[in-house]
């Protein structure tokens, strides 16, 4: 296989003129990169909204931060972590990568990506944009009603909260739509859907999901703003309205949405972990298929957030039942995993690192939601500090963990550039302490009684503690983050040349140029089996003998 | 901070709110089903990360080896054992759940035979509860409190369950005391159920679960468990209209005056408000503000002169009161015994 080996030479163009380039890009991989440069942006500011929030809680009845500010922290840390950093940031990472691993040229729908990504922009500025009514909303990331309503929120920052999340909805249904149809259509010759690699199933089946999930969030933000600006009453209780249609709607979006973020990060999991093992991924019908069970069954799952609202015996018994049924699918993953890891001859990176990181964290959150699952353990702990605990595990110990792994996978293809290791096990080392210490104690402190969404707390229960300890968690995270973005932006320059397969991969984007160039590839490949380059490598002992 | 101190058991130390100390059945129920999923949990834990642990040690490259392992594709026959094996745990899970569930949540109109039931009405408000009681034991009640809770303990081999019916006049809110039983919500709109038993007499704390806005995190939860003899004297007193004495009658006049009258009610009076809590017997609760600071005569008089300097956010704004009002309304509230 072909390795570049000298440095391309370009003429350098005006920044004007660079500007308006990306500005105005239709090119998958630049939509991506701008996707990926936008999350990390919200991603620290979701991030410095925590930290005030991590330094109120310090002391308890602490007077540094006061209830409506700290209730503003909560409510947009939450809104801006999941609408726009998770979502944008996946979202970019699919962009650029699945169109190579099906060798293709570009997605099916290139004008409506880069709407897509504009839109989605707009929609995080819109939101944060209430900040200039005198303060953002302060209504908590699910926004129950009918504290949503006129009565209770008057200013405007909830309109500017709801538009801003329409339109972002907009921007994820449309690349939905575009990496659906990519997926279905656009692949290569030879490749049918059973051979594609693992990372494009289970973006393809994430997207699927947003295809079904956005839709009902986006009816109830339309209903919430009819209420709140023409006087309808959907969720006015007060008028007949109902609180409930609310929350059924929201959780019927908001359950999917973690599976939606989560998925491509297993994805990228189940791409890596093979790669640094040395070894095909074990069983990847099953975890394939697990990924469609998932898909499917996070739909029937919704009112696990809805224990403690007072729901008939028998419909908390379906959907505890149905939630320790949708943990299967995932533990047959992580078995899968840890059957390629045994038996393979691994040898160390970050991508793998942050994949070992993954495999033994997300096992705990994973088990932490089974307790959750496990309906009358919520009257105890649900809406406390255990589910803040839980979700920030998964979230953290998961979806991150596993999304560091594919972006130090794929940054050489990216830049063409190898990031440095060292900074990467620095960022790695303080992540993890880092967020064992942040999280752990809150599932303590959970069961010790307190409740989430306090901007304090009293001082005589016994929290105190463990708060500090989440704290001090959180100032070792911090900078764990910065490192990282600084890694990103000093390799760049500093970074050794990659070429195109520092890995010594098995799936198409290692076929191709680092970067590849506008067209991705010279001539679309025809593969045979789901490791086209292992084919390559190993002529006497390719896969498609054994698939 | 010091005057909170006084609000614990008065030797300031921590308040037990552990789910895992329960003090009634259901919370009991509850905390059992915890130990059981916490053992089958923590049973896949060292398994799965058993195997990861040894997979890392065991299977790192030498860097003498550089060929590649041997490439497993998979095994149908292990695919179907990880499969099976939790789907069972799931299954017997799902029936432990189903039974716990049943246990804890039951129907408050069949109370045990032989127990002496009370039903109390729970309303939500921002940012205080209100408590409208409604029968104990046959007797019909029919008055209503604040923010302090009172509930007689089982004794004497008498259960009295404590029948909560849950209403909210604004938001959302939750009523949760974790040792007495899990939380149910307060959804405007519709009427929730709750039920505990004990026959620990004190104490116990909890807060509102639910985030309802800008002061929710000072929205606690006081319950008083009382032997059957102290709790009928509270009764007893609650039923009572307000105390009249003539020697506060400037401050009375003061307080029927003000606006006051719009939301507070002080029955036995013409303040008949029902947005605010109930102040009837304010000097018989150990709190003001619903659990925030002691109920003493300094706290009581700063409420007055500008609530939100205790409770910044809340509903009661600062009426612009005299000082001569000031002492003379606090002289008559402190009558509220």
């Amino acid at each position: 296989m072909a390795i570049a080996e000298h440095e391309p030479t370009i003429e350098r163009p005006s920044w004007t003129a660079l500007l308006h380039e990306w500005v105005t890009s239709v090119d998958h991989k630049q939509i991506g990169i701008m996707y990926v440069l936008m999350a990390l942006v919200f991603l620290v500011i979701g991030g410095a909204e925590a930290m005030v929030m991590r330094f109120q809680l310090l002391w308890a009845e602490s007077r540094a931060v006061p209830p409506n500010v700290f209730n503003q922290m909560m409510t947009m840390h939450g809104t801006t972590m999941i609408f726009f950093a998770a979502m944008p940031i996946l979202a970019g990472v699919a962009n650029y990568i699945v169109p190579l691993q099906i060798g293709a040229r570009d997605m099916a729908f290139p004008r409506l990506n880069a709407l897509g990504l504009w839109v989605t922009l707009f929609g995080g500025l819109l939101c944060y944009f209430s900040f200039a009514t005198g303060g953002a909303p302060a209504i908590g990331w699910f926004a129950y009603a009918p504290l949503t309503e006129h009565t209770f929120s008057r200013s405007a920052a909830t309109d500017f909260w709801i538009f801003g999340l329409l339109l972002s909805g907009v921007g994820s249904l449309s690349g939905a739509i575009n990496l659906v149809t990519t997926v279905l259509t656009l692949r290569c010759p030879g490749m049918t859907l059973r051979k594609i690699p693992l990372y494009t199933w289970m973006a393809f089946w994430a997207n699927v999901q947003i295809l079904f999930a956005l839709p009902p969030l986006t009816a109830a933000l339309i209903m919430l703003l009819f209420d709140r600006l023409l006087g309808a009453h959907f969720f006015d209780a007060q008028a007949g309205g109902s609180p409930y249609l609310w929350q059924h709607l929201f959780w019927f979006f908001g359950h999917p949405e973690v599976y939606i973020l989560v998925l491509p990060a297993f994805g990228m999991v189940s791409d890596v972990i093979p790669v640094f093992s040395r070894k095909v991924i074990f069983g990847y019908e099953f975890v394939a298929a697990s990924t469609v069970a998932i898909a499917f069954i996070s739909f029937g799952v919704w009112a696990h957030h809805m224990f403690t609202v007072g729901m008939s015996r028998t419909v908390d018994v379906y959907f505890a039942a149905a939630s320790l049924l949708v943990g299967i699918p995932t533990g047959i993953k992580i078995f899968n995993w840890l059957a390629t890891v045994y038996g393979g001859r691994w040898r160390m990176a970050a991508p793998l690192l942050f994949c070992l990181g993954f495999l033994s964290m997300f096992v705990i959150g994973g088990l932490t939601g089974i307790m959750l699952a496990v309906a009358p353990m919520d009257f105890q702990l649900s809406d406390s500090y255990f589910v803040v605990g839980h979700f920030h595990w998964v979230i953290i110990g998961g979806i991150l963990m596993g999304l560091f792994a594919g972006l130090y996978y794929w940054y050489p293809k990216v830049t063409g550039r190898m990031y440095s290791e060292r900074l990467a096990r620095w960022q790695f080392w303080l992540l993890l302490i880092g967020f064992i210490l942040t999280f752990g104690p809150m599932h303590i402190a959970g069961m010790l009684g307190m409740p989430r969404r306090i901007y304090t707390y009293p001082v005589d229960r016994g929290w105190e503690l463990w708060n500090q300890v989440s704290s001090l968690g959180a100032f070792l995270q911090a900078p764990s983050y910065l490192i990282f973005v600084w890694n990103m932006i000093v390799s760049l320059k500093n970074g050794a040349l990659a070429g195109d397969d520092p890995w010594d991969a098995w799936t198409l984007e290692w076929a191709t140029t680092s970067p590849p160039p506008l067209y991705n590839f010279e001539t679309i490949p025809t593969v045979r089996s789901r490791r086209p380059l292992w084919d390559l490598k190993h002529p006497d002992d390719p896969d498609w003998k054994y698939e | 901070m010091n005057g909170l101190a006084l609000l614990a058991d008065g030797t300031g130390s921590a308040q037990d709110l552990s789910i895992f100390h329960p003090a009634s059945p259901s919370a009991e129920s509850i905390r059992s089903l915890f130990i059981l999923v916490l053992a089958i949990t923590g049973a896949i834990f060292l398994v799965v990360e058993g195997v990861l642990l040894y997979s890392i040690v065991r299977f790192h490259r030498r860097a003498s080896n550089t060929t590649e392992p041997a490439q497993v594709y998979g095994s149908m026959p292990i695919e179907i054992a990880w499969t099976a094996a939790p789907m069972l745990i799931v299954f017997v899970l799902a029936l432990i759940l189903t039974r716990t569930e049943f246990e804890v949540r039951v129907n408050p109109d069949r109370p045990p035979p032989g127990s002496k039931p009370l039903y109390v009405t729970v309303i939500g408000h921002q940012w205080w509860w209100e408590y409208v009681y409604d029968k104990y034991d046959g007797q019909d009640l029919g008055f209503i409190t604040a923010n302090e809770l009172h509930v007689p303990a089982g004794a004497d081999g008498v259960p009295r369950p404590v029948y909560l019916t849950l209403e909210s006049a604004d938001v959302c809110h939750s009523f949760w005391v974790p040792r007495l039983a899990g939380k149910t919500d307060l959804i405007p709109g519709r009427t929730n159920h709750m039920w505990f038993q004990t026959s620990q007499q004190g104490l116990f704390l909890g807060q509102c679960a639910e985030y309802c806005g800008t002061q929710h995190a000072h929205m606690l939860l006081r319950v008083n468990v009382d032997s059957p003899g102290e709790f009928q004297n509270w009764l007893d007193n609650q039923k009572q209209p307000a105390s009249s004495e003539a020697s506060v009658r400037e401050g009375r006049d003061a307080f029927l005056s003000q606006s006051c009258v719009n939301c507070h009610r002080v029955r036995g009076t013409i303040a008949l408000g029902s947005y605010a809590p109930d102040l009837t017997h304010l000097m018989s609760r150990q709190t003001l503000a619903s659990g925030v600071v002691p109920n003493s005569r300094e706290e009581l008089r700063k409420w007055v002169i500008d609530p939100r300097q205790t409770k910044q956010g809340c509903l009661m704004p600062a009426f612009g009161l005299s000082e001569q009002q000031v002492d003379q309304i606090v002289n008559y509230l402190v009558t509220l015994k």
